[in-house]
């Protein structure tokens, strides 16, 4: 076990490696470094300007070893303006004055200086994560037990009532992407004039004049049922109908197996095959699913978090990509690769946990 | 049930009717069957594939799916209606009064769920036990089916257990709650004739010490004779013959029953000069019943106007005691004649040896662990296995699950490479070339005929066209016209319509299809012919057809067959000399009366004491084999077989622990891989003996 969970995380680091280079590569091209040294200086820039801005600011350099500073494997750069003064990538590390370290990179800590937000990328990603993890959470604890109650209720009687109700439920759910459905429950349950909350301020159920609030900035310093409870449901709206999907197929399957035949020749009542014998082994491919959510959910606070103005990673990744933020990109990626590939790992092990065939070598 | 008399039947089924709704129509599975089964009485229900057995088993639990439907009759467990019950009361009897056991073990036990918990479910329900007690009642039961160490069973999960270890584990489900009638699909049809001969013994065994009426379901009449008191014959949906086992296998009064037992192999049957009797004709489809007598299109009796008129009820046989038949004639037909001269065949001269293999080994090597890594291991799937085959000759290979036949099989068609050793077809050297480097002709005369022929076959290519596919492969033909016509010509000779040309393989029935399989093999004008298993998937009517037709074409073209089985009745009937295999090994080599006589292979002893004969008059010496077979991953070190063998005591010191046997020549080139000595071999007795009738 422990020699599997070290082998992956070898294999984890080789990829997040090779994913950031990618990234690197992609953000460190000649247009986007124009562009951002013209941002960062001045408009009005010659070609010379800009090439000599280049070459002050470090970006001068083959990229695989500004890869490498950036990593922290290569020493930084240090540049010597003509009146004398030293400048260098390390220099923004520690504070004014104070003799900077050789290497600074991701794997000593220093992520790197936000050009958007003029604060260092891991105090930016800190903050936004910490948002975006409360969102998760709240996004999970609503979708994961709905979505698998659904698909096993829809699941155990193939073709029943129950069964197609709900899979309409689904297959719609899912069918709406969530900029169309976040609007929609705009409409629906945060609007003061239009929906349903109107009617529940009239009868006098809800105090205030709506059920939600349209925006969830308040949320970021404290969350509340009524300011978060919208961009949680739109983001799970959409999770449910998946993997609810997905637990009802697994469902009707493990319904069929010899074994649940066993159960009831038995003589095991219908809730308890369900309970006892189904569940378990119909939860085992829903629970790779759920894992692959959380990744997801990554990208799908993008749209959330802008539409409700919640200043999470989503908001922060479209921040970065949309003013050429190269290090918070990288930062992000970063982020997002880790996420992917522990998510993964914890799939894995509890897979084997799940399915008492499979055996870690 | 404190009304019920135990001298009245513990199950009454009458003129049951069973259909199951499809969307064109109500296909009728089960019609008119009545049966009793007394206290403590084993009843058999016997029939091919598609006669109704396992429907009415399910019928009797309630259970036949959303699409079946008792549509008339009645079922009485202990005098009460089953027909009619509610779920709840249903759910009373399930599990505590009857049981079933059934054919899968693997499939039928839940795989996420430890064994203690999934038997000490049963009591936990029925009796309201604490859990602690019903664990401990497990661990009884569990020690009750002889299974080693039942502690470590009851913390197991089903995987981790070998087949005839579940299928105990089913058993000891069933017993839990020491049901009064145990129902039983085919329990022992996917194990081993060594690991299902310790199954019955211990169903008989049970049945015996608790009681218990047993529903013996099974194709297969050896079994029924071993196990039941009496047994009901099916035949497309309907019981044609009931009566006392010993009453209905040796004085049939139903030409099915008849038909049946001559064209199963039993002892004395013999390819020349005692062919079997194959049943002519297919069985009809559901909806495709003749009028009348089921039976009639195929029957030897078969009066038109009189079988075909109207339906046939069942009449008693007034001589025997409960005997029933559904025949309109029966008291016509001469029970005693002999069956219409059968076409009696010369025997093949034995040409020169045209494959021989000598230290031939195939070694795998395996990782374990589910995420690569882990230690790699070595399987010795092949052990220096030598032997030779002669033109025109039958060499059966003979062994259980495990014994390296199929590598050895893919080993001789090139679909692996041999490890050492040789292998000469021909006096060509083929051990180290695959299949694609061997030359059209060489794969051409080295063919296979493949055990399962529903898979086998391109479903979306007609019949005609895959065999001329073959025929372009072996460069067979100078044109499209001449490999049509020789495409018909192999049709003709695996006696199928040349119509069947254009058809569809799934138009065929299985006994067809392995027909087309057989004339695929034969397209390159094949010499050599490796079947593997070729009648097994077959109902036991269709088998004796296909046998014929291989002896047919083996006598025509002169074919070597290699036979690989672990059917031993089969393997007596039609093949010259016998290989018999163990982890690995051939144990025993030599022509087919040595090895089916004294002196055997303890192993051989053992196979042959295991096969079920659907014959009252053997007499069997019973010997059970402890445990499993080894797993070929960790062999047992010396001889392979002596963690199994009953004779180990007779061999001084421990020698059959350290040392692997020579492969010892005794009279007339029987070959022996056994350390005991020669008059201990001398003294062995015969395993099977005919009773003088």
């Amino acid at each position: 076990m422990l020699a599997f969970i070290l082998r992956r995380l070898g294999v984890m680091a080789l990829t997040a490696l090779a994913l950031t280079f990618v990234v690197f590569f992609m953000t460190n091209l000649p247009p986007s470094l124009d562009k951002l040294a013209k941002s960062e200086a001045s408009f009005r820039m010659s070609d010379e300007d800009v090439a000599s801005w280049l070459d002050a600011n470090g970006f001068s350099r083959p990229l695989i070893v500004r890869y490498g500073e950036w990593l922290g494997v290569a020493p930084g750069w240090t540049h010597q303006a003509e009146d004398g003064t030293l400048t260098g990538r390390c220099y923004a590390a520690v504070p004014r004055g104070e003799e900077p370290p050789r290497f600074c990179g991701v794997v000593q800590g220093f992520w790197g200086q936000s050009t958007v937000f003029k604060q260092p990328v891991s105090e930016v990603l800190a903050r936004s994560l910490g948002l975006t993890g409360w969102l998760m959470f709240w996004v999970m604890a609503v979708m994961v037990p709905t979505s698998l109650v659904l698909g096993v209720l829809s699941g155990m009687r193939e073709g029943s009532r129950l069964d197609r109700t709900l899979s309409t439920f689904s297959i719609t759910s899912t069918a709406t992407p969530e900029y169309v459905s976040g609007v929609i429950l705009i409409v629906l349950l945060g609007s003061a004039t239009a929906g349903l909350s109107p009617l529940l301020a009239e009868w006098g159920w809800i105090e205030g004049r709506t059920l939600f609030q349209g925006t969830a900035t308040s949320a970021m310093d404290d969350i509340t049922f009524w300011n978060f409870g919208l961009p949680v449901l739109t983001i799970a709206l959409y999770g449910i109908g998946y993997i609810a999907r997905m637990t009802r197929a697994s469902m009707t399957e493990v319904m069929t197996q010899q074994y649940i035949r066993t159960a009831r020749l038995k003589g095991v009542s219908f809730p308890m095959i369900i309970l006892r014998h189904a569940l378990r082994n119909a939860l085992i491919a829903p629970f790779t699913v759920i894992m692959l959510q959380f990744p997801w959910l990554l990208n799908g606070v993008v749209i959330v978090e802008t539409l409700f103005n919640y200043k999470g990673f989503g908001w922060t990744l479209v921040q970065a990509a949309g003013n050429n933020d190269i290090q918070l990109l990288l930062g992000c990626s970063v982020i997002a690769v880790l996420v992917v590939l522990v998510t993964q790992l914890i799939s894995d092990i509890g897979y084997v946990f799940l399915n008492p065939r499979i055996r870690l070598g | 049930m404190t009304t019920w008399d135990p001298s009245k039947p513990i199950l009454e089924i009458e003129n049951l009717s069973i259909s199951f709704a499809t969307r064109l129509r109500d296909i009728p599975a089960v019609m008119d069957f009545s049966c009793t089964v007394m206290a403590g009485e084993a009843m058999g229900l016997v029939g091919e594939s598609g006669c109704g057995k396992s429907t009415v088993a399910l019928a009797v639990m309630r259970d036949l799916g959303r699409n079946g439907r008792i549509t008339g009759g009645a079922i009485r467990f202990k005098g009460q209606d089953i027909t009619h019950m509610s779920e709840a009361e249903l759910r009373k009897l399930r599990g505590s009064e009857i049981a079933m056991i059934y054919q899968e073990p693997m499939a039928s036990l839940n795989p996420a769920m430890r064994i203690g918990d999934q038997l000490a479910e049963v009591p936990m329900i029925h009796r309201n036990m604490p859990k602690a007690e019903a664990l401990a009642l497990a661990r009884q039961i569990v020690a009750d089916v002889r299974l080693p160490d039942p502690d470590r069973i009851l913390n197991a999960y089903p995987h981790q257990l070998s087949g005839g270890q579940q299928q105990r584990i089913v058993i000891a489900m069933a017993l839990m709650a020491k049901p009064a009638l145990l129902i039983l699909d085919e329990p022992t049809t996917a194990l081993d004739v060594t690991v299902e001969a310790g199954i019955v013994d211990l169903v008989k065994d049970l049945g015996e010490k608790y009681g218990t009426s047993l529903l013996f379901i099974s194709h297969n009449l050896g079994l029924i004779l071993d196990v039941c008191d009496r047994l009901c014959v099916m035949y497309s949906g309907e019981a044609v013959e009931t009566g006392n086992v010993a009453e209905v296998f040796d004085h049939m009064r139903h030409p099915y029953t008849q038909a049946l037992f001559r064209s199963i192999p039993l002892p004395g049957a013999d390819k020349t000069t005692r062919p079997l009797v194959a049943i002519p004709g297919n069985f009809p489809l559901p909806h495709e019943r003749p009028k009348g007598c089921n039976f009639g299109p195929r029957c030897a009796y078969f009066q038109a106007g009189r079988c075909d008129a109207a339906d046939i009820p069942m009449t008693d046989v007034p001589d025997a005691h409960r005997h029933e038949t559904r025949c309109l004639r029966w008291a016509e037909i001469d029970w005693a004649a002999p069956p219409a001269a059968a076409v009696q065949a010369e025997a093949i001269e034995t040409g020169p040896v045209v494959i021989r293999a000598s230290d031939l080994r195939k070694y795998y090597e395996v990782t374990s662990g589910a995420f690569g890594g882990g230690a790699k291991r070595v399987v010795k799937a092949n052990e220096t296995l030598s032997f030779e085959a002669r033109e025109g000759e039958t060499l059966a290979i003979v062994g259980e699950s495990g014994c390296g036949k199929s590598t050895l099989a893919k080993v001789l068609l090139g679909l692996e490479t041999a490890t050492s050793g040789d292998l000469t077809l021909m006096n060509e050297a083929i051990q180290s070339k695959p299949v694609q480097a061997r030359g059209a002709e060489t794969v051409g005369r080295l063919q296979m005929v493949f055990q399962n022929p529903f898979d086998t076959l391109n479903p979306s290519m007609t019949v005609g066209r895959q065999i001329i596919r073959a025929l372009e492969i072996f460069g067979e033909g100078a044109d499209d016209a001449a490999r049509e016509a020789r495409m018909l010509e192999l049709l003709d000779l695996v006696k199928l319509p040349r119509a069947f040309a254009d058809r569809m393989p799934r138009q065929l029935s299985g006994g067809q299809k392995q027909r087309v399989g057989i004339a695929r093999a034969f397209a390159g004008g094949a010499k050599v012919v490796v079947a593997d298993e070729p009648v097994s998937a077959l109902d036991v009517s269709v088998q004796a057809a296909v046998t014929d037709l291989l002896m047919d074409i083996q006598r025509k073209n002169k074919t070597t067959l290699l036979f690989i089985s672990h059917d031993l009745s089969i393997v007596r009937y039609l093949s010259d000399r016998v290989m018999v295999m163990y982890l690995g090994h051939v144990v025993e080599l030599g022509t087919t009366d040595q090895v089916f006589a004294p002196p055997y292979h303890p192993y051989t002893e053992a196979l042959l004491s295991a096969v079920p004969i659907a014959d009252t008059r053997v007499e069997k010496r019973r010997i059970v084999l402890d445990g499993d077979i080894p797993s070929a991953m960790n062999p047992p070190p010396g001889c392979p077989f002596q963690t199994r063998c009953r004779w180990k005591s007779d061999v001084p010191g421990a020698l059959c622990e350290t040392t692997l046997p020579p492969m010892r020549v005794l009279e007339n080139g029987h070959q022996i891989k056994c350390h005991l000595a020669e008059d201990i071999l001398a003294r062995m007795t015969p395993v099977i003996t005919l009773a003088a009738e």
